[in-house]
């Protein structure tokens, strides 16, 4: 495959080219984390009937800053008993999993900054490596309730990697291939043609829309269950364990903790958008392709536009899921992870394979 | 120390899977300074061992030196967060013991007050309930209908949380011009929030998952162990101090004591307290309503407040209905002044020791919701 | 049932461990008992046909002079009738038998008692300081308590 890649375009393909689009999506991904704070705290408030933050800034906007500026300056306390090692790598192992991540995420047709053609399955495996950096600090901080986190912790993700590994197994039998742009590609045209509602094709794949219907909502279900979030988030449930994983740390390596988080919500919703609703696609399709006269930087500006929408779509409902509901106890998680989701998710991908087959 | 090695009694030896947990004093789930000593399997609760005395002021010694209207604020300072209810039976107590009876006009804002004050309380404990499950946004819904009550109860007596309201014969002062319209308004918002709150919270699938079934006290042992309030009555026994033995004008009002039925889950589980207070919340806006209905227009609230109460020798056990539960006084007067000795029977020191016995064999995270459902104030532990 | 009548039951089983009957206009009434057979007199009271205390409100001590006294109110929830009964210790062999295994809500109760008045419940199977930490010295509520002057270094008399 053809590694369309702007920046290429733009500079050559030298080492500035190649240091540009590593530190592109950081950037992006410290601006949006600087947003989705803000996001956070104003949802919250409104969802509570009270205002929030309103004196940094006008309508409380220059917040985000506040807390970054307060997190820098705060003492690193470090508990005499921890082992020291593993304690400090935590944090870092932790962002560095949900990062390694944005290598394969496109932003629009472009723009991707690795384009491997195994890029769904690397984006799953390495999604895998945040659970090793909670457990870390979990065990690491020599504290009863933080042991208790990272245990509990463990044992969500990964039971709920299956149904999300099956989710995204029957996209990948859909699109008969595991590369993302493809994936994206295949879903081109106006919304009718996007995952959720069968992928391309006329009227004849009504029957298996229910089927991707419900496959979205087990992969954004068990996405919750991966980022620790409400109904999920007992790892750090704050009524029980004071702060689960991360009770013992304070100041920067908290403030990465807290960046993961809202970095692998991105990209939990990242791959919602990509493997259900079209990626960088318009929904109304090829309509603008000639504004501008096709100008490529157009382009960019309207597949980032849309992308960066509705992840951000996402990324809101699951702020909003979690001021609304109550959470989970562990064993009724586990039960519902495996008793409930997983038989579904396998009927369901069943079903897609066999359309996929047929189509 | 002699006193140190008695405390190794009572626990079991520590075996070596067990694990020794330590929840509070300081903790964003123990409702105030509680230390409670979990022994944990895993995630099961083996043995609970709680440690309360953290805000003990020793108030019945304090009482023995002051007069009997000077004990009011000490009392408001039990359950601080129904004041109104505590003073209640203190001040019905000893002007049964002098012989004071107080104008119609006092009576009927009492029991407006007390009524008040116990959707408050309740409003606080299905709050902080559904915070321990990890709801937060109810917790503000609730808080917020809070602030209308508590602006009524600082417009009549200056303070939004104490108030040293009730004295010995009337009460401090009379309530603002536009009181019943506004009490008649809060009516309406908490059915309103009520309502909001049944179907967010209450009737949630997560929710009902997380307390049915769990902590579940059967009717014998809470009897047995002296509980009051929507623990027993969460647990199918209808004992209400208002029913039972009616005291101020309680017999006049026509209302329901609700009873958990077990609808949810088995009897007695957290759910059942939890609907035994929502519905009580109902049943004191029915009282409220009749008593402003009932209320007469005019009437002094002093006139019968002496400027120096004195008790005849003798002694009584005065009760009423808490919030939380049955609230006594034990008031011993030798004809002097200053009481010879107050004793309060504080429900949730009651109400808390039943803890090891029903949490025994649940998760951790089960505890916590069982903690939050006995619904205890420290003020009124440690005394 | 009437408290006299109570009295009456309790007379007729218990014969001379029950003292008197003191009634009053104002006060309510109690029943004086000797403290040496208290456990059995109050498993008769919870058991007792028609009598059916079920419901042990308190137990609170209180300050005589040169004796301590010991007060339980009791309630029975089926009839609605409540009794009280007290006894007397002295002060320097405060020995009452236990009813924690009759009401179970005795436990805290008695061992409040113990940590304010120092009376000492035989047969409890923990009896030790609730409200006080644990090693503290003195019983708070006697009449004759002086404040320690020092708790572990800290000054106590404010």
């Amino acid at each position: 495959m053809e590694n369309l890649n702007f920046v290429y375009n733009l500079i050559g393909q030298n080492w500035l080219a190649i240091l540009v689009i590593i530190v592109l999506p950081l950037v992006f991904v410290l601006l949006y984390a600087l947003l989705a704070i803000l996001g956070e705290l104003k949802f919250a408030s409104f969802f509570q009937d009270r205002l929030g933050p309103m004196r940094t800034g006008p309508w409380g906007i220059f917040q985000p800053i506040a807390e970054v500026v307060k997190l820098l300056q705060k003492e690193d306390i470090t508990p005499t008993a921890a082992n020291k090692m593993l304690y400090n790598l935590a944090p870092f192992l932790m962002f560095t999993g949900a990062y390694s991540a944005f290598a394969v995420i496109p932003f629009s047709q472009y723009y991707v900054p690795s384009g491997i053609n195994v890029g769904l399955f690397y984006i799953f495996a390495v999604g895998s490596v945040g659970v090793i950096g909670i457990v870390m600090g979990g065990w690491a901080s020599n504290n009863k309730y933080t042991i208790l986190g990272a245990m509990r912790a463990v044992a969500q993700i990964v039971s709920y990697e299956i149904p999300a590994g099956a989710a995204i197994l029957s996209i990948a039998a859909l699109s008969s291939s595991l590369s993302i742009q493809e994936i994206i590609i295949q879903q081109s045209g106006w919304f009718w043609n996007w995952n959720i509602f069968g992928g391309p094709g006329g009227f004849e794949k009504i029957w298996v829309i229910p089927f991707t219907a419900i496959l979205f909502v087990i992969y954004f279900i068990s996405s919750l269950a991966e980022t620790n979030r409400v109904p999920f988030d007992i790892p750090e449930g704050e009524s029980e364990l004071v702060a689960g994983y991360h009770t013992e740390y304070s100041g920067m390596k908290f403030a990465f903790f807290f960046f993961s988080e809202y970095a692998n919500m991105f990209i939990v919703s990242a791959i919602t958008v990509i493997l259900f609703f079209g990626g960088w696609n318009s929904p109304c399709g090829d309509l603008t392709n000639g504004w501008f006269g096709g100008a490529e930087w157009w382009i960019i500006l309207r597949d980032v536009f849309w992308f960066v929408m509705k992840s951000f779509f996402f990324v809101f409902v699951q702020i909003w899921l979690r001021w609304t509901l109550p959470r989970f106890r562990v064993d009724q998680l586990m039960e519902f992870g495996w008793k409930v989701l997983l038989p579904i998710s396998f009927i369901c991908f069943f079903f897609v394979a066999l359309w996929a087959m047929v189509r | 120390m002699k006193e140190k090695k008695n405390i190794d009694v009572a626990y079991s030896l520590l075996e070596s899977d067990r694990m020794r947990l330590n929840v509070g004093p300081q903790h964003p789930s123990t409702h105030g300074v509680l230390r409670l000593e979990v022994e944990l399997d895993g995630e099961i609760v083996t043995e609970v061992v709680p440690h309360i005395g953290y805000l003990h002021r020793c108030f019945e010694k304090h009482c023995e030196n002051m007069t009997y209207p000077q004990c009011i604020p000490f009392i408001d300072r039990l359950d601080y967060i129904s004041s109104m209810s505590n003073e209640f039976p203190y001040v019905i107590g000893v002007e049964k013991m002098a012989g004071i009876e107080v104008p119609e006009r006092v009576e009927y804002i009492r029991v407006i007050m007390a009524e008040l004050n116990r959707i408050a309380n309740h409003q606080i404990a299905v709050a902080t309930f559904g915070l321990d499950a990890g709801a937060f946004t109810p917790l503000l819904y609730l808080f917020r209908d809070r602030e209308f009550i508590l602006s009524i109860f600082e417009k009549a007596s200056g303070g939004r949380l104490l108030y040293n309201y009730f004295w010995v014969g009337g009460l401090a002062s009379d309530v603002h011009p536009t009181f019943k319209e506004d009490v008649l308004d809060i009516i309406k918002t908490v059915r309103q929030t009520n309502a909001e709150i049944m179907d967010l919270l209450v009737e949630n699938r997560i929710f009902v998952e997380r307390t049915a079934n769990v902590g579940i006290l059967p009717a014998d042992v809470a009897i047995n162990f002296g509980c009051s309030g929507p623990m027993l009555r969460g647990s199918g026994v209808a004992y209400d101090v208002r029913k039972a033995a009616p005291y101020s004008i309680y017999d006049r009002f026509d209302f329901d004591i609700p009873v958990g039925m077990g609808e949810r889950g088995t009897l007695g589980d957290c759910w059942d307290r939890n609907i035994v207070r929502m519905r009580e919340m109902e049943q004191s806006c029915r009282i409220i309503e009749q008593a402003i209905e009932q209320m007469p227009s005019d009437g002094d609230v002093k006139e019968k407040v002496p400027a120096r109460v004195k008790v005849p020798k003798g002694e009584i056990y005065v009760k009423a209905e808490n919030p939380k539960g049955e609230l006594g006084f034990y008031i011993v007067s030798n004809g002097k002044p200053k009481p010879e000795r107050l004793r309060a029977r504080a429900t949730s020191f009651v109400n808390l020791s039943v803890i090891n016995d029903i949490s025994k064999g649940y998760m951790f995270a089960d505890l916590i919701l069982i903690l939050g459902s006995i619904d205890i104030v420290l003020g009124e532990v440690d005394r | 049932m009437k408290a006299n009548e109570i009295y009456d039951k309790l007379k007729e089983e218990f014969g001379d461990e029950i003292i008197d009957l003191v009634e009053d206009e104002i006060s309510d009434p109690f029943i004086n008992v000797k403290p040496d057979k208290i456990d059995d007199i109050c498993l008769f009271l919870r058991d007792g046909e028609g009598i059916d205390f079920d419901y042990l409100t308190m137990i609170s001590g209180m300050d005589l002079g040169d004796a301590i006294g010991v007060v339980y109110h009791l309630y029975s929830l089926e009839y609605k009738h409540s009794i009280v009964l007290k006894l007397q210790v002295p002060k320097g062999n405060p020995d009452v038998p236990t009813v924690e295994k009759i009401w179970r809500t005795a436990d805290w109760h008695e061992r409040e008692a113990w940590d304010m008045f120092g009376v000492n419940f035989v047969g409890h199977h923990n009896l030790i300081r609730i409200l006080c930490p644990y090693d503290w010295e003195g019983f708070p509520l006697r009449r004759d308590y002086k404040e320690p002057e020092e708790y572990h270094g800290m000054k106590v008399p404010y």
